[in-house]
């Protein structure tokens, strides 16, 4: 079973950062979270193992508590 | 009797321009006694260069200001004669820690490995570096130090530059082949002659408060997001010399910059960071704003800038004092060639393009640096806070984490100057031509000295590593050669561990005691790195052959038409 690689993958990772937030340059909030949610789904989709995708999604919602609890 | 650098003033003496009929061309003027133009002129002096320097006041740095000297520029000193001062007095360091809230998130070390003569960092109070590089700068024969002489004019001839220097005793005009501006932020030399510096304003303020105290805290530099005693900013905390402690608070743009300087503001900052009861007293407050920017070119005919004047960034990082005493390392060996005659003016375009080009680089380090700590967009902070909250349990992001990438020099790869690598000759180390040649612990005669010490008379010098049955007869021969070449180049030889090569005149012979410089070369028997005086790597071949050395030469002084 594969697992999540939370090992720094990304060759210039200052490069893609910066590339990442001016991606959002000039966009309302609304936008912003469009943004977001698209680039979400596009990674996800490239990634594809859904192993990999569930550890993810439990890594990115962990120490946050639910709104209706 | 210990000098005290902040009190300390240095006596105007009148010139003797004033008083010349037609005065003399001087070969080199730099303008401004800051590390910049200290470098500058101490390194032109030393190369045997006459040079002037001119100050407007007659005072060292108020406030300690540029407190982080990095490695390179700690080897560059040691170049300049006043390294081990700087050391002995700064306080050394290699380990960041980053904390978000109260919580340290993770910890870096800038130098893991051992085997270099200097730390990654030393800090050290700006008017300490000026003053140790003024007590060198005044051993010098061939330099002229001019305190209260202020640039009020300047005029570019197709021989030489007309300053006009205004002095306690009125104003003269002092004649010089070249003119270093090694003036500032807020350069007149500049202003002068109608240049811009231009780039990106950041919209924030910061606090700078300098505290004197007895504390625990290890010589390492702190940086907290958001912490509990400063809510919603960044707090960074360094340790200097005297039990002096720099913190710098982030403020945001809203900050009234005159209020926030006041004690009465300041104090509980502090108190809230060190907790009621430790004492401390203010020695320095400051607040500052900061922008990113360069000038299009470093020279204008015969004016060359270095340092503040040709470019800014912000302080995160360490990239201001630290740029610009390398950018005095790469000029001065390139104007003591061209006003001796042997090299072509076309070298000092080769100082503008390396420097513009490294410039870019830390302006592009720093603005990253900025825009992760003062986030410019409600969408930039979430990724910013979820970047750090990441952070804690996934290597990858503190790798996204920047709370400033701290100087390193940059690899000019791209420089004209450089001989590419042969096909054939591979290697693998990061010593590719263009990158500053790294250091390691040798032996001299059985003598522990380091490896870029060897490399420091402000000459070419061509390395060469020998084998344990080399023939060291033909060997020395070669060798000889190069200090025959128009521009010479010294030679080293690099002997392995336990060899005994007989002595060769002229030339000297470090052992390798501990295989550190062979590995850090990628070195084998014959391999032959040729260093520029500024202890640049510009041409480097697997075996040793004179005439490829003499074409490198050439090339890295301009001396060669590369098409032709």
């Amino acid at each position: 079973m594969s697992h999540l690689n939370l090992e720094p993958n990304i060759a210039d990772m200052d490069a893609f950062y910066e590339h990442l937030i001016n991606t959002h340059d000039g966009l309302s909030d609304a936008d912003s979270h469009m943004v977001n949610a698209r680039l979400v789904l596009l990674l996800a989709n490239h990634i594809g193992d859904r192993d990999v995708l569930a550890e993810a999604l439990a890594r990115a919602r962990a120490g946050l508590t639910n709104a209706l609890s | 009797m210990q000098t005290d650098y902040q009190k300390l003033r240095f006596d105007y003496v009148r010139a003797a321009d004033h008083d010349a009929p037609a005065s003399p061309i001087h070969p080199v003027v730099v303008v401004g006694a800051g590390p910049v133009g200290l470098s500058a002129a101490i390194d032109l002096a030393q190369q045997g260069v006459k040079v002037v320097l001119v100050d407007n006041d007659d005072t060292l740095s108020t406030g300690s200001r540029a407190i982080c000297f990095a490695k390179r520029t700690l080897e560059i000193f040691d170049r300049l004669g006043c390294g081990a001062r700087m050391v002995d007095k700064g306080v050394s360091w290699n380990v960041g820690k980053v904390f978000l809230h109260d919580e340290l998130i993770y910890s870096f070390n800038l130098l893991p490995e051992t085997g270099h003569a200097r730390p990654a960092f030393i800090n050290l109070q700006q008017y300490y570096v000026e003053g140790y590089l003024a007590d060198r700068a005044m051993q010098l024969d061939h330099l002229q130090m001019r305190w209260k002489s202020n640039v009020v004019g300047i005029q570019q001839h197709a021989d030489h530059v007309e300053l006009t220097v205004e002095t306690p005793d009125g104003a003269y005009a002092l004649r010089a082949q070249y003119v270093v501006a090694a003036d500032g932020a807020r350069s007149t030399v500049r202003k002068m002659l109608g240049l811009d510096c231009s780039g990106r304003s950041f919209r924030d303020r910061f606090l700078i408060a300098d505290v004197k105290m007895k504390a625990p805290f290890p010589a390492e530099r702190w940086f907290w997001f958001d912490p509990p005693f400063h809510r919603n900013q960044s707090v960074l905390l360094h340790r200097q010399p005297d039990n002096v402690w720099r913190i710098d608070f982030q403020l945001g743009w809203d900050a009234d910059p005159v209020a926030e300087k006041a004690p009465e503001r300041v104090i509980p900052r502090v108190k809230a960071l060190l907790g009621e009861g430790v004492e401390f007293e203010l020695e320095w407050v400051s607040i500052y704003t900061f922008s990113c920017l360069r000038m299009d070119s470093f020279r204008h005919g015969r004016v060359l800038f270095a340092g503040d004047s040709a470019h800014g960034v912000s302080p995160f990082g360490a990239r201001g004092a630290n740029s610009g005493v390398q950018d005095a390392d790469n000029l001065a060996w390139k104007l003591r060639l061209v006003v001796n005659g042997d090299a072509p003016s076309a070298l000092l375009d080769t100082y503008a393009s390396e420097r513009e080009y490294a410039a870019d680089e830390n302006i592009r380090h720093s603005t990253r640096a900025t825009d992760f700590i003062t986030p410019k967009s409600a969408v930039s902070r979430l990724f910013r806070d979820a970047t750090l909250k990441l952070a804690k349990d996934c290597p990858f992001a503190r790798r996204i984490v920047n709370s400033g990438r701290l100087s390193v020099p940059a690899v000019l790869s791209d420089s004209p100057l450089n001989t590419p690598d042969c096909p054939a000759d591979v290697f693998s180390c990061p010593l590719t031509p263009g990158a500053v040649c790294a250091d390691a612990p040798v032996t001299i005669d059985g003598k522990e000295t380091w490896f870029l010490n060897q490399t420091s008379g402000g000459e070419f010098t061509g390395v060469y590593f020998c084998g344990l049955d080399d023939d060291t007869g033909e060997t020395a021969q070669r060798l000889a050669a190069l200090g025959n070449l128009p521009v010479r180049v010294r030679a080293l030889v690099v002997a392995p561990r336990g060899a005994k090569p007989p002595a060769m005149s002229g030339v000297t012979v470090l052992e390798d005691v501990e295989g550190i410089v062979a590995h850090r070369f990628d070195a084998r028997p014959g391999t032959f790195y040729l260093l520029r005086p500024d202890q640049h790597v510009c041409a480097r071949w697997r075996a040793l052959d004179v005439d490829a050395v003499s074409a490198a030469v050439d090339r890295a002084t301009c001396n060669t038409n590369v098409n032709g």
